[in-house]
């Protein structure tokens, strides 16, 4: 497309060496337009990124001279059963809160595309927690969680239903569940909206094809809907899953990485092993297999998004 | 966006269909809208009502603004962390419009060396999670004298939104026909008189959604604003507010948290509802390319 947007030489150019300095002047003008960019990108990505590497050899203090170390912390991560921990449980966290967001997220994505009256104020009020901040939200649960000044367990009591509530966030179990419940109410929204696209790419001719030939709503949503919707299904599963696996905010915030610090997440224990006991070189190690992680997680995603035959 | 338009089917009781699923909705909608709405009454309630539970959510006793009044008993006060906030917010927001608009003119209508590996790594930067170069970033901040500082914080928030506006602004531009700007050259516009003059005005609604998506992104972040600021005169609403749900001598002052998450929630939730087109805009613009 650019070899027909290439300023041509004008009738007017009077000597014939104009075309070439013309051209010239242009790149330096193209390339200082995304100079600010690219350095912005260069200086507080590209480099930390590439310091994050050479961080991941040294034993590296927060005070005092990093000494080279070679792959002495990768040993290390291989052995430290709480970083693994911590990502087993960040991996269990993504499996279930993912389910649970496409578990809601889908039938809102089905109600909202049909055509009926309010339908814009429905995916208003769907989407509206999507824009409070994480933070924001972790914080306003904490409160509605809260045993004694919150809203879930006095109504509870005050329906008859429990007679000494317990802090639902002082165990292991109701207090994951709660985070779960927190990020459906605060993502399902995204989710929703990434699936309408999908939903609203589909023919009206198909869907109305397969209706003349009798398909009942279920064969439809299964032959139909579920196979042209693949690869935005495989977009918001890679933003949903990208996102729990990093998750951190709610954990820090709700719970402190409790109860006996069972709800560390990956991200969480990098924070810590950086920014607490300040063994940076180390950290930068754990972020270094989190992102090899990561971004062989993505591949096989996007490979899942590409492939013809990944859905049936 | 376009509503795929069904032809009616559903035959004997079309009626009650449509009122079973108007209720879905509106009890769903309620759901989603209950947890802000109950938070953004109950601050409303004086002290003693603010530390029941909030049933009903709105004041039975009075209108006050007495949450408001402790939450500014933390800290510096809850007028010294909005604008901590703001400041980041409005500094991230001028900083990527200025650089995307810049960087998407450039990759959308110049042909210069390197031009579509540079657009790559641009973009590629979405692969890598930026919590992964988190302990880096803060000795690069440090030795440039930007740790502890509201302008490093900026910098960073620009640089996170960039694969995003830049992708956005390229688009923007893709889609203003080339006669325009042809002819104001012929006219003898240079290249930035017609970004300024003529295009600017063509690319406003990119213009508009990626502002709003550097805003939200900026005044909500709580990770970096938690590593890169340590003077706690600098600290952003979420990272003060995370001080103040933690409590002090034991008791969380969960009045003032509610006026807390309020002041965090309220710019959000008005400029979504004000620019909420531009919002799922910018969202869907990823999603269908």
């Amino acid at each position: 497309m650019s070899a027909l947007t290439q300023p041509v030489p004008r009738s007017l150019a009077p000597a014939r060496s104009r075309p070439r300095r013309r051209l010239n002047a242009d790149a330096v003008a193209g390339m200082l337009f995304v100079l600010p960019a690219v350095l912005l990108v260069g200086l507080f990505f590209l480099a930390p990124l590439v310091m994050t590497g050479w961080m991941s050899l040294h034993n590296w203090p927060l005070m005092g001279v990093p000494r080279f170390v070679g792959a002495q912390n990768y040993l290390s991560v291989a052995r430290d059963v709480r970083f693994w921990h911590a990502l087993a449980f960040t991996v269990e966290y993504t499996l279930v809160v993912t389910v649970a967001i496409f578990a809601v997220a889908f039938p809102l994505a089905l109600y909202v595309e049909r055509p009926r009256a309010l339908n814009g104020a429905y995916r208003t009020a769907f989407f509206l927690p999507v824009v409070v901040g994480l933070a924001s939200a972790s914080l306003l649960w904490i409160w509605l969680l809260n045993v004694d000044s919150g809203l879930f367990s006095p109504a509870v009591q005050a329906l008859g239903l429990v007679d000494h509530p317990r802090p639902l966030l002082g165990a292991f179990g109701s207090a994951v569940a709660s985070i779960i419940v927190m990020v459906v109410w605060k993502t399902a929204g995204f989710t929703m909206v990434i699936l309408l696209t999908g939903l609203q790419s589909i023919p009206g001719e198909i869907k109305e094809a397969a209706i003349i030939d009798g398909a009942g709503p279920w064969e439809r949503f299964r032959m139909i809907t579920l196979p042209l919707m693949r690869r935005t299904i495989a977009l918001a599963l890679i933003i949903s899953v990208a996102g729990s696996m990093l998750a951190f905010d709610q954990f820090y915030i709700m719970v402190g990485g409790g109860p006996q610090n069972q709800t560390i997440t990956a991200v969480y224990w990098i924070f810590n092993t950086s920014f607490v006991s300040f063994r940076l070189g180390y950290g930068a190690a754990l972020s270094i297999v989190l992102l090899v992680l990561l971004l062989g997680l993505s591949v096989v995603q996007l490979r899942f998004l590409k492939d013809p035959d990944g859905v049936r | 966006m376009t509503l795929v338009s069904e032809p009616p089917r559903r035959g004997g009781t079309p009626h009650l269909g449509a009122v079973a699923a108007q209720g879905f909705g509106l009890v769903a909608a309620a759901l989603f809208i209950a947890p802000v709405a109950w938070t953004a009454l109950s601050s409303f309630k004086p002290e003693a009502e603010a530390r029941q539970p909030p049933l009903p959510p709105w004041p039975t006793t009075g209108f006050s603004v007495d949450t408001y009044r402790s939450l500014d008993q933390f800290g510096a006060g809850i007028g010294r962390y909005t604008w901590n906030s703001s400041v980041v917010a409005v500094g991230t927001v001028a900083l990527t419009v200025l650089v995307s608009l810049l960087a998407g003119y450039g990759f959308s209508r110049f042909r210069f060396p390197l031009k579509n590996a540079l657009f790559v790594v641009v973009m590629a930067t979405i692969m890598i999670p930026f919590q992964s170069i988190l302990t880096p970033l803060f000795i690069l901040l440090s030795r440039l004298g930007l740790q502890n500082s509201l302008a490093g914080l900026v910098l960073v928030y620009v640089t996170l939104q960039l694969p995003f506006s830049v992708f956005m602004m390229r688009n923007a531009f893709d889609a203003v026909p080339r006669e325009i700007e042809e002819a104001a050259r012929l006219d003898g516009c240079s290249s930035l008189q017609l970004l300024a003059r003529i295009m600017l005005p063509l690319v406003l609604p990119g213009i508009v959604t990626v502002a709003l998506f550097a805003f939200l992104a900026s005044w909500n972040e709580f990770l970096a604003a938690l590593i890169f600021i340590s003077d706690d005169r600098l600290y952003t609403l979420p990272v003060m507010m995370t001080a103040v749900s933690a409590g002090r001598m034991g008791s969380v002052d969960w009045g003032a948290l509610q006026a807390g998450i309020t002041v965090m929630m309220v710019p959000c939730l008005i400029l979504f509802l004000l620019l909420q087109r531009y919002y799922i805009r910018g969202l869907t613009a990823g999603a269908v390319k």
